[in-house]
């Protein structure tokens, strides 16, 4: 059995919830100090009870072993705890029970760019940078033309990080971060900087350091890069472990379902309690047959189907587009529409009030499975509005059978998309 | 869930590996709750003696960036308050001197005086300043507060070149005494790390801070013999002034320079005692206020 890198047992973290400013004041802090010995002699309520009920488990008793060399993927819900856990192991924050034994040098990276300074240039930050992350000033010195050219900054290196685009500054941000090479190594979803190309880029990177026997412990929404990275996954739910298997394909399946549990449906609907968009606001989100009523799922490949968004426009803009992405069940995107790919003459005219968008998915496109479908819109080039992996409104498309009238095609053929395409074959 | 306990038992549980007792594995680190007062862990501030050096470095290298006159500021600041408190105190107000011209009088203390008030001020805000840090990174946290008193220093060393220069102006030439100059600016270090360590600290806890520290370096100021000798105060109160340590540096300052005041002597002790005291109490404190940094600041 090999070296272990990282134990945790029974690890838990308490917060309290509500206001971010719960910092006491003096005053507070003075009433507790004196009313102290009243309160110990049961004369006055003690007024920490209420404030009992504020408090919540993060993380409570999550106990797991890491080996030298593994690389681990965390997945889960927002506030599931894996930040947290994250936190704790890279000790900007204490446990409130259970312990975690660590093994070698942690690098953790909790967020790329931490320290730099806009008014420092872009060399000054590398060093400034690299120190906080707690590399030494030599070792900053042998990689500088390193992250330098991984950056692909050139020039820019003496410019104040303020002239900086954002893209520019993410890149140099994340270079600095990738010359880190600790024996441990925690990263919290910073792969989602900079454009595709250099997302690539950073993608290779992390695989590198997973590929030189580096422990990495590894947090991310993006589920195609844990599974690519990974060798063993842990899903997180309210704050406990719920599955964790060197199977990593399986765990983000589990977590997909339990996604799809929340809604399980081909349907979604505006809760009137949430506070609606000020410009669009979806109201019913669904999939519907040719016919226009609801398609009972799950549903065959020889059938089309419609997705139908009934929905409030608030405020006409013209920069409005309204669309959805669908992804296969490992979260791979397939494709992204939005009612405004046709020529602009060919755009609907939006008024005030509801409107009914309606799109065809046509019949033997996709595969057997359950597609994941958001809807996403935005105001072109200025503000997302629902986004795809953070607020978009989520339904599922599952299909089974009806694949072909082919007697050679009656299983799943593996692949996203399972079309029937036309053939011809000629004599010669 | 029946899927997930399947899957879970695939890994041992905890509690199988801890039975198998492994005596090859050791760990470097534990990661566990600390309770109440946590050992100070020198060593740790040591390895990270480099990220101290370059914290203080963008303090310096930020200060004074996009303004007109840069590094100068450092000393225009003790400058231009030599020359209020001289037309104003001196000159106005006939403030005896120790037989010494005002100027310099009140320059020599203005140096370690702006030294403490600078540091301590920056030191007071610095976990607040430096909050995405801390909830970001992990380091020794008493790298936050020491880094601006050790910028303060190089602010100070600048401002001292124009001593030098006031010195020949006025022909005074210090004796054996100005080798004892390192001791005092170091009690003045002392004093602000001390002060800002405790303020820092609290800051982090309750915001009140923030406000009183202005007043407090106000406050400070006028208990200090900045503007006016220490021979003024009466004899058998000295010793109670020497409980402020910055009224032993500044009267340091003005004896290991100007050479015409009467050399420390009760007081000063006092003062090196008091900052003691202040400092490791200081100390202690931040350590064990440390693990509550990142949740509340």
């Amino acid at each position: 059995m090999s070296e272990l890198a990282l134990s945790v047992c029974e690890l838990s973290k308490q917060y309290r919830i509500g206001k971010r400013a719960w910092y006491k004041t003096f005053r507070e802090s003075l009433t507790t100090v004196a009313t102290l010995p009243l309160r110990k002699m049961g004369i006055m309520r003690d007024t920490d009870e209420a404030a009992d009920s504020e408090l919540i488990w993060a993380l409570k008793d999550v106990s797991f072993e890491v080996k030298r060399g593994e690389v681990v993927g965390f997945i889960g819900a927002n506030g599931a705890g894996k930040s947290t856990l994250l936190k704790i192991l890279s000790r900007i924050t204490e446990p409130t029970e259970g312990c975690a034994r660590i093994n070698g040098r942690v690098g953790s990276l909790l967020e790329v760019g931490t320290g730099f300074h806009p008014e420092l240039t872009g060399r000054e930050n590398i060093f400034l940078n690299g120190a906080i992350l707690g590399m030494k000033r030599a070792e900053i010195l042998r990689k500088f033309d390193e992250i330098v050219a991984f950056s692909e900054v050139g020039k820019f290196i003496d410019t104040p990080v303020k002239h900086y685009s954002s893209g520019m500054y993410m890149r140099l941000a994340f270079s600095v971060a990738a010359h880190l090479d600790p024996e441990i190594l925690i990263v919290d979803e910073v792969l989602a900087v900079g454009d595709a190309h250099f997302q690539k880029k950073c993608m290779g990177k992390m695989s590198d350091v997973a590929g030189q026997g580096r422990t990495v412990l590894f947090v991310s929404h993006n589920l195609n890069a844990v599974e690519q990275l990974c060798n063993q996954a842990v899903l997180m739910e309210q704050g406990k472990i719920r599955m964790r298997s060197h199977d990593v394909r399986s765990v983000i399946k589990a977590h997909l379902n339990s996604c799809m549990g929340d809604s399980a449906a081909s349907e979604w609907h505006f809760r009137y309690e949430t506070k609606a968009d000020p410009w669009f606001q979806p109201l019913h989100f669904r999939i519907t047959d040719a016919a226009g009523k609801s398609a009972p799922m799950p549903s065959g490949n020889d059938l089309e189907h419609w997705l139908e968004i009934d929905a409030e426009v608030w405020l006409v803009d013209p920069a409005l587009k309204v669309g959805y992405v669908i992804h296969a069940d490992d979260g791979t995107p397939v494709y992204q529409s939005f009612h405004v790919d046709g020529p602009e003459e060919s755009w609907p005219v939006l008024s005030e009030g509801r409107h009914v968008f309606r799109t065809r998915i046509p019949p033997r496109f996709l595969n057997e499975g359950t597609y994941r479908i958001e809807l996403v819109a935005a105001l072109h080039n200025r503000q997302d509005i629902f986004q795809s992996g953070r607020n978009a409104p989520t339904i599922f498309l599952t299909i089974r059978g009806g694949l072909s009238d082919s007697p050679y095609w009656m299983a799943k053929r593996p692949g996203i998309l399972g079309p029937v395409m036309e053939w011809t074959v000629q004599a010669k | 869930m029946s899927n997930s306990t399947a899957a879970i038992s695939e890994v041992p549980a905890i509690h199988d590996i801890a039975k198998k007792a492994k005596p090859a594995q050791k760990f470097t680190l534990e990661i566990k709750a600390s309770k109440g007062w946590v050992a100070l862990n020198f060593r740790e501030f040591w390895n990270y003696r480099e990220l101290l050096y370059f914290m203080a470095w963008r303090n310096v290298m930020v200060r004074y960036k996009q303004t007109l006159l840069g590094v100068s500021w450092a000393i225009l600041q003790p400058f231009m308050t030599m020359i209020v408190f001289s037309i104003f105190f001196g000159k106005l107000g006939k403030i005896p001197s120790d037989g010494i011209p005002y100027p310099i009088f009140s320059y020599c203390a203005l140096l370690p005086w702006q030294l403490f008030a600078h540091s301590m001020t920056e030191s007071g805000n610095s976990l607040v300043a430096n909050q995405h840090l801390i909830t970001k990174v992990y380091f020794p946290r008493l790298c936050i507060p020491t880094a601006p008193v050790i910028s303060g220093l190089v602010d100070f060393a600048v401002a001292f070149i124009v001593l030098i220069g006031m010195m020949f102006y006025y022909g005074i030439y210090p004796g054996w005494a100005v080798v004892t100059l390192p001791l005092f600016v170091l009690l003045a270090a002392c004093t602000s790390m001390a002060v800002g360590l405790w303020l820092s600290a609290m800051n982090a806890m309750y915001r009140d801070v923030r406000y009183t520290i202005p007043f407090l370096v106000q406050l400070w100021m006028f208990l200090t013999p900045v503007a006016y000798p220490a021979s003024i105060v009466p004899e058998n109160w000295r010793w109670l002034h020497g409980l402020n340590p910055m009224a032993g540096v500044v009267e340091g300052f003005r004896w290991a320079l100007l050479g015409r005041t009467e050399p420390p002597g009760i007081s000063l002790l006092v003062s090196i005692v008091m900052v003691m005291v202040m400092l490791v109490g200081g100390l202690f404190y931040f350590r064990r206020m440390e693990k509550y940094f990142s949740d509340r600041v």
